[in-house]
């Protein structure tokens, strides 16, 4: 009543109050200002440094001029530019396959650990992962050094190498692999070992009594039941290891020659080291695509199996 | 088909013992019910005879073999779970037909027996279905369908309806029942629930803390339990068990439960509870049924007597009256026309000429 009664020139005022009243009431409105920190966060942290690499790919060298695709073309056109594609894609693709298989493979092993020492094994096996990956890697590169390699002091023992672990490409290429199934494996075996937790006991025993040999268990019961994380995880990690940097930094550092260059290291070298920045972010955004394939999997996989089950 | 025998099978989980000891002879094509409380023993002893536990103890023998290191896969068993252990990636027809395919079986054998199996459960039209789009009551006809497509020799079946709505709990115990009588294999069936080990038996099996308390047809069990724990857990509501004294009075025996309170035990009685007058501990189990409402016709052995009712359960069919004799609650089961209500005087009449009497040192029934 009071409201009604009121003269026109507060009224007025208070239709404007009433309004921004409203908006802010707005289901809405309350879930975008909720939203708006982590907004911001992206903006700065990713959309920003994104779109200014693709600004960056298009200068020239002294970053003074712009030549739109040229960056690109120049790469097409250079070796070195393929073999990182090659290496990179071995890369990958040998290190995930490994340490899926790696992981699989140990997670059923401390799956059939009784669980009063399973923990204890758990946190052992999870080391690798845990330790930064430049300070273990050092350590790596201790054991594969040309002088006092500790893997050629053994091996000299059997009478063979010794071994040029990080002097010839194939080999290189080897450690580099090695090192990352190491680094990675454990949270392959972490994820696997969460699943094979989740699979009901009583689909083995079903099993068993349907007259299934272990490997058929695994082949018609694990593997099934398993595929979602399979291949999420694989999928995930092809990117991480797509994208890898230290490793190969710390390690051969590409060497020798470029044999062992990824996207990550090729790109750092040319636009940190040599000063090209242009031409380094323009390596660096190749992998944008490529990820953006896997990761579009990754995102239907789960949407689909998500609705599936 | 086949013969399962039990012999002293017993097991142990580190120290404790989970069976102790169980002797069993299963004839081919029973229909043997282990039934019990929780922890009593009975599924451990389903899942030796599956060979899904290593025995710590005693024989197991299918079929004439003894089985003890056999496992599960060379046994020519099926079984069905409690919550159906249905290889959720595979429609029914995969389910189905998955044991006869690790058995390399001809794809038309399969495909016959599957078919024919899913006739005999009604799910033909279910067979393109995954597990997740079938009711429970569908998947348990399922698991069915898995045991039934194998013929072995023996069928398990582990509380199969225990994850079942009361209603349909009901309706799949008969369909269990009409599948045995199609398909006459020897059958184990496991189940707390003393009503599904009566309607679906040949023989019951109770057992308790590890052991066999009583075997025997169903009927038996109920009109004859072997023990206290027999007594009580065979029929619903459970057999009452008051305190009592066996005297002598005048050449006949007075069951009295109290000062005030006695009862004559029925004459064909007599010689048998001769012995036990004076002894302490006994117990008259009398059922709710042969705990009524008074009626204008006796009948020898039945006694009439005024009881203060304290609660009263109206069930349709009957009605439920509880009261305190001698610090124990008894139920009975009244006349829904009777008018029996809470707070009030009732005569009720007891028929003693189906009681038992209860040594409850030893648990026997006497």
């Amino acid at each position: 009543m009071a409201d009604i009664a009121a003269p026109t020139a507060t009224a007025v005022a208070g239709d404007r109050r009433t309004g921004l009243h409203r908006l802010m009431q707005r289901k809405s409105t309350i879930a975008f200002l909720m939203a708006l920190p982590l907004i911001l966060l992206i903006g700065i942290l990713v959309l920003y440094p994104a779109c200014y690499a693709i600004w960056l790919a298009m200068l020239n060298k002294s970053m003074s001029k712009f030549v739109g695709l040229g960056n690109f073309q120049f790469l097409f056109k250079r070796d070195t530019f393929w073999d990182v594609v090659f290496q990179s894609c071995l890369f990958a693709i040998t290190a995930v396959v490994f340490k899926a298989i790696i992981g699989f493979v140990v997670a059923h092993f401390v799956h059939n650990i009784p669980s009063k020492g399973q923990r204890k094994w758990r946190g052992m096996l999870l080391v690798p992962w845990v330790i930064p990956p430049a300070m273990s890697t050092l350590a790596w590169l201790w054991l594969f050094d040309p002088a006092y390699s500790a893997f050629n002091w053994i091996l000299a023992h059997f009478g063979i190498g010794p071994v040029p672990w990080l002097g010839e490409a194939a080999w290189a290429r080897f450690a580099v692999i090695l090192v990352n199934i190491w680094a990675g494996a454990p949270f392959f075996m972490i994820m696997y070992l969460a699943a094979l937790k989740s699979v009901p006991e009583q689909l083995y025993e079903a099993a068993a009594i349907d007259g299934a040999a272990w490997w058929q268990r695994i082949w018609y019961v694990t593997l099934p039941m398993m595929r979602n994380i399979i291949a999420i995880t694989a999928l995930f990690s092809l990117i991480v290891t797509f994208a890898n940097f230290d490793i190969v930094r710390v390690l051969t550092n590409g060497g020798p020659l470029t044999a062992t260059q990824l996207f990550g290291t090729w790109g750092f070298k040319l636009g940190i080291e040599s000063g090209d920045i242009p031409l380094g972010s323009c390596v660096v955004l190749f992998m944008v695509p490529i990820l953006a394939v896997a990761a579009a999997f990754i995102l239907r996989d789960i949407s689909r199996r998500g609705s599936e089950v | 088909m086949a013969q399962v025998t039990l012999r002293k099978v017993i097991k142990k989980y580190d120290e404790v013992l989970a069976v102790r000891g169980v002797d069993l002879d299963i004839a081919d094509k029973e229909f043997i019910v282990l039934v019990g409380p929780s922890g009593c023993g009975k599924s451990t002893t389903l899942r030796m005879i599956a060979g899904l536990e290593e025995i710590s103890g005693g024989d197991i023998v299918i079929g004439g073999d003894v089985v003890n290191d056999v496992p599960p896969k060379d046994r020519d068993i099926a079984m069905v779970f409690q919550n159906y252990a249905l290889y959720p990636h595979m429609n029914v027809y995969e389910n189905m037909s998955f044991g006869l395919k690790l058995k390399k079986t001809a794809r038309d054998e399969i495909d016959r027996r599957v078919k024919q199996a899913a006739q005999i459960l009604d799910i033909t039209e279910l067979l393109d279905r995954k597990p997740k789009q079938l009711s429970g009551g569908q998947r348990q006809r399922v698991a069915m369908g898995r045991a039934i497509v194998r013929d072995p020799k023996v069928f398990l079946f582990d509380e199969p309806l225990s994850n079942l709505d009361a209603k349909l709990r009901v309706q799949m115990r008969t369909e269990i029942k009409k599948v045995h009588q199609k398909v006459r294999t020897t059958t184990v069936y496991v189940t707390h629930d003393q009503v599904e080990a009566m309607t679906l038996a040949d023989r019951v099996v109770v057992m308790n803390a590890g052991l066999i308390e009583q075997v025997g047809a169903p009927n038996d069990l109920y009109h004859s339990p072997a023990t206290k724990f027999v007594a009580g857990f065979i029929g619903s509501p459970a057999m009452n068990f008051i305190p009592c004294q066996l005297e002598q009075a005048a050449g006949a025996l007075r069951l009295r439960v109290n000062d005030r309170f006695s009862l004559p035990v029925p004459a064909s009685r007599t010689a048998r509870y001769g012995t036990y007058v004076g002894r302490p501990n006994l117990m008259l189990g009398l059922r709710p049924e042969h705990i009524t409402e008074t009626r204008p016709h006796v009948e020898p052995d039945q006694h009439d007597f005024d009881m203060g009712i304290e609660v009263v359960e109206p069930m349709g069919m009957e009605t439920l009256v509880y009261f305190t004799v001698n610090g124990a609650e008894v139920c009975g089961r009244v006349n829904p026309n009777a008018n029996a209500a809470a707070g009030q005087t009732m005569k009720l009449r007891a028929d003693l000429s189906n009681m038992h009497l209860i040594d409850d040192t030893t648990g026997k029934v006497l």
